[in-house]
């Protein structure tokens, strides 16, 4: 493998003493950590840990009861995933959300949406300024065609792709909105080795080639092991470790939690 | 254009002197495209001439002498392209090598070889040398075109190719008249590239083919297909095939024909389709694939179209290739096929990338008769050539009018042909290779010393004077009851059934002919997706028993259609059985160009072939298997075996037993 060059650097997104719960039910316990810029970090956990949540806190989708989430310096209690698309917070789903009728290209356009600046009437007119928007926004998502190496199923209805591939689009069109923080829920959920191996190296190459940091949750431990900066393990909602994937591995909190010692 | 060539080819015998003057004669013409972010970008003969120069001065800058060999690696793109006329400029030879080959077959050619220069297409490639690097290869520069995940690599020995460029430009401007100085140096009886062929037995021989080799063989076949600077090609297929490098290569120097790059090897058919070539060459194959996905398509349509199809296409298989051919079709005839070109043939050809096709070509392996019939009853012209990596691809080709399914044609221009008395066919030509490199042995076994060339195929012409190829050579056997058994024959009747995509047949010595099956996964699939059968594998619908009646139907027809031929009725299909797994060239089943392994394949397979011949109705068999990545596994399978009904036939020799 090659060495690392890119620099990481400040933190990008600090999450303090962040508690969520349903009813009775406490999904986040007192959570606190950061993402820094141009880092992978990893967040697993067994299942019902609060993996999926934290990633919902972190886009708005969620409102934690406690805590606070500061983002690029601003500090706020609560946010909208609109507002969190338009800071450059883009991300991809646990359970596959495309537009299933819709080509490759077009599913990957929608991502670049909040891009446009023309109103729906010099759309409807088409020619002149709303054109020349759309070649622009045309010519960035056939990079990103290019880089995920998704050329022959450009005009393929997504639907009809295997999940391996949808799961690239998905990756696609996250990429389009250009996020500066992508946050990957189990992108190599059900994928054969060769996907799984594909997988890593788009998200090594994207964070290395546009200095995207990623946030990604996912179940298996060798890929974490093998494509993550830092480690967040979270339990029954509480943060148990957090750190390099070798210090994460030592860890006797997280052996215990994933053998299934008895909590009381 | 022809005195032009007439005049020139006294001196224009190196490619890079056939570029300088492409440049010069058609500066503003395109040369070379490649789709790019899904638009397709052109360079001109000029910009070619400019961007080699450039190249080649790099290279130059870094080492490359004359005579140094300088892998290319990679899927078919511009720069690679060029690369090949940059290292001919310097004198020295490329040397393109299959870009999908395992790390060992490619280590053990650059080794051969001695290549000291690699361009390369992508970090892949890069990681596969660096991988056969370490096991002290002599590689001292490679260069790679795209540098998608190279950025960090930063070893002294590697360079992007457009670092190169800069170092050529500045070297150029500091030393004018050095690249014309290296051109005007090569001489037509140099060598102008060693072609590594993939070898269905052995280890691959190096084909050492020199300027005047090409050059002469691309200008005859121009002139036999009355080719111009109009052409448009798609070069897809593998760069060290010699087909490629005279299709895509040759004859685009000489003929100063444009060459388009596919975007990717996955787009291809749709890049065809958007370029509409004028002059296409491809593998039975590949037309096979063709017209197995038209068909699917046909299923899954509407009554109407599929009941339009079935009946224009009947019509085009009455007139049609009598059409193409120049003979007389009556005039109700001729209104009902013009009627099929306005609903089918046309919008088919269109969807196909077929509409502009003036001359296409197949060969390799022989392709179906109904294959072959099914394209130039549309009205493509698709003719059949016979050529070898030894020869710079033409032996035979079928001239305009005289095409016949069975055949391979009449000898091409300054080629002689003989057939020897075991039955081989042997040729002499102006093509005919130098040598194999560093193997005078082999040199000697194929090549006599008058330069006739032993082809290793089994053939016999025709009365019309047209060449017939019955099989290789040492394939052709005998059933032990003494009927002729043509492996190939049969194998490719079974092919030509959209559901079959490889088979194996074996009776050599054998009392009676049987055969392996592989599933076609995308015709199969799609049929159990309109019945509603799950599968999760290509094994679990390779042992589908519903599959396997539809399969012994297929057995029979070909029984049937083998019964009505004397000779050939002895070597019916009694018993046959369908593989849990796709022969596939990672396992050394086929080769590269996708051949069938005979032997490998019998060797592997071994408990299989005793159960066809024995009682049995189902066996086991376990067997190792390559992933993409090089790791290995196992697959272990019951088979069923089945047993086909026979025909009686008019069987010329009695049984002994």
């Amino acid at each position: 493998m090659t060495q690392k060059a890119r620099q990481i650097g400040d933190t990008l997104l600090k999450v303090e003493g962040v508690s969520l719960s349903f009813g009775g039910i406490k999904a986040l316990n007192d959570v606190s950590f950061e993402i820094r810029e141009r880092e992978i970090l990893a967040i697993i956990g067994p299942n019902g840990a609060g993996k999926s949540s934290m990633l919902n806190v972190i886009n708005g989708f969620y409102h934690p009861q406690e805590g606070t989430i500061t983002y690029k310096g601003k500090t706020r209690k609560q946010m909208k995933p609109h507002a969190a698309a338009k800071t450059g917070i883009a991300r991809t789903f646990q359970n596959i959300a495309l537009f299933r009728g819709m080509s490759t290209l077009d599913n990957i356009m929608t991502g670049r949406l909040l891009k446009m600046r023309r109103n729906f009437l010099w759309q409807a007119i088409y020619w002149g300024p709303a054109k020349q928007e759309e070649m622009a926004h045309r010519a960035s998502v056939e990079q990103i065609i290019d880089f995920l190496e998704i050329q022959s199923i450009r005009r393929t209805p997504v639907g009809r792709l295997p999940y391996g591939l949808q799961k690239r689009v998905e990756l696609g069109r996250a990429l389009a909105a250009e996020p500066d923080l992508l946050l990957l829920d189990e992108p190599m959920a059900g994928m054969n080795v060769e996907e799984k191996e594909d997988m890593c190296r788009f998200v090594l190459d994207l964070n290395d080639e546009f200095g995207t940091t990623i946030a990604l949750i996912e179940h298996d431990m060798s890929v974490v092991m093998d494509i993550s900066d830092r480690v967040v393990v979270l339990d029954y909602g509480r943060k148990i470790a957090d750190g390099s994937p070798d210090q994460v591995r030592a860890n006797k909190d997280v052996i215990d939690a994933y053998l299934g010692v008895g909590h009381d | 254009m022809n005195e032009t060539q007439a005049a020139g080819a006294a001196t224009l015998d190196t490619f890079p002197k056939l570029l300088a003057e492409n440049a010069r004669r058609r500066p503003g013409r395109p040369a070379t495209r490649e789709k790019d972010l899904g638009i397709w970008q052109t360079w001109t003969w000029g910009q070619v001439a400019e961007e080699v120069r450039a190249l080649a001065c790099g290279l130059a800058v870094l080492g490359l002498r004359p005579g140094d060999k300088i892998a290319i690696i990679g899927d078919n793109r511009p720069r690679l392209y060029w690369t090949m006329a940059a290292a001919q400029a310097l004198g020295a030879v490329p040397v393109p090598l299959y870009q999908d080959s395992a790390a060992k077959e490619m280590a053990f050619v650059l080794d051969h070889a001695e290549v000291r220069f690699a361009m390369v297409e992508d970090q892949e490639q890069v990681d596969k040398l660096l991988g056969i690097q370490a096991n002290d290869l002599r590689i001292e520069q490679i260069i790679y075109d795209n540098d998608r995940g190279l950025r960090h690599y930063d070893r002294d020995f590697l360079q992007s190719f457009e670092d190169v460029q800069a170092k050529g430009r500045e070297h150029d401007r500091a030393n004018p008249g050095f690249y014309e100085a290296g051109v005007a140096n090569g001489k037509g009886d140099d060598t102008a590239i060693i072609l590594y062929t993939s070898g269905t037995t052995g280890q691959p021989k190096g084909v050492v083919l020199n300027f005047d080799n090409l050059v002469r063989t691309a200008r005859n076949s121009i002139d036999f297909d009355s080719l111009n600077e109009n052409e448009d090609v798609l070069a897809y297929l593998p760069m060290a095939w010699v087909g490629d490098h005279l299709f895509s290569y040759g004859q685009s120097y000489v003929a100063g024909f444009c060459v388009s790059c596919p975007e990717s090897s996955d787009t291809v058919l749709s890049d065809l389709r958007e370029l509409g070539p004028t002059y296409f060459f491809a593998p039975p194959r590949i037309f096979e694939n063709i017209l197995t996905t038209v068909m699917i398509r046909m299923e899954d349509a509407g009554w109407i179209k599929r009941k339009m199809f079935q009946y224009f296409m009947a019509v085009a298989k009455r007139h049609g290739i009598r059409i193409l051919d120049g003979k007389s079709v009556s005039i109700g005839g001729r209104l009902l096929y013009g009627l099929g070109g306005l609903l089918i043939y046309g919008p088919l050809l269109n969807t196909l990338g077929f509409s502009r096709l003036r001359v296409a070509y197949t060969a390799g392996e022989a392709i179906g008769p109904d294959i072959f019939d099914f394209y130039r009853a549309l009205g493509v012209n698709l003719k059949q050539l016979y050529g070898s990596t030894e020869a710079c691809v033409s032996i035979t080709a079928q001239p305009d009018g005289e095409v016949l399914p069975d055949t391979v044609g009449r000898p091409s221009p300054e080629v002689e042909i003989k057939i020897t008395e075991a039955g081989e066919v042997m040729f002499r030509s102006p093509g005919v290779f130098v040598e194999y490199y560093k193997n005078p042995e082999e040199t000697a076994n194929t090549k006599t010393e008058d330069g006739w060339v032993h082809t290793g195929d089994a053939g016999l012409f025709s009365e019309n004077g047209h060449l017939k190829i019955i099989d290789r050579a040492k394939d052709v056997g005998k059933l032990t009851g003494g009927t002729l058994f043509a492996p190939k024959y049969i194998e490719n009747k079974l092919k030509f059934f959209p559901e079959i995509k490889e088979a194996v047949a074996f009776g050599h010595d054998r009392d009676f002919c049987a055969v392996f099956l592989n599933i076609d996964l995308e015709a199969v699939g799609n049929w159990a997706e309109r019945h509603h059968i799950a599968y999760a594998s290509y094994q679990e619908l390779a042992a589908n028993p519903q599959i396997r009646q539809i399969l012994k139907s297929h057995i029979e027809a070909v029984n049937r259609d083998l019964a009505s031929d004397p000779n050939l009725a002895g070597s019916q299909i009694h018993r046959f059985l369908v593989l849990h797994k796709e022969l596939d060239p990672d396992d050394g089943e086929l080769t590269r160009n996708r051949k069938l392994r005979r032997n490998v394949v019998s060797e592997k397979y071994e408990t299989l072939i005793d159960a066809l011949y024995s009682d049995a109705e189902r066996a086991h068999v376990e067997t190792e298997v390559t992933f993409e990545d090089g790791r290995k596994g196992s697959i272990a399978a019951d088979i069923d075996i089945v047993t086909a009904e026979t025909f009686p036939g008019a069987e010329p020799l009695e049984r002994a037993s």
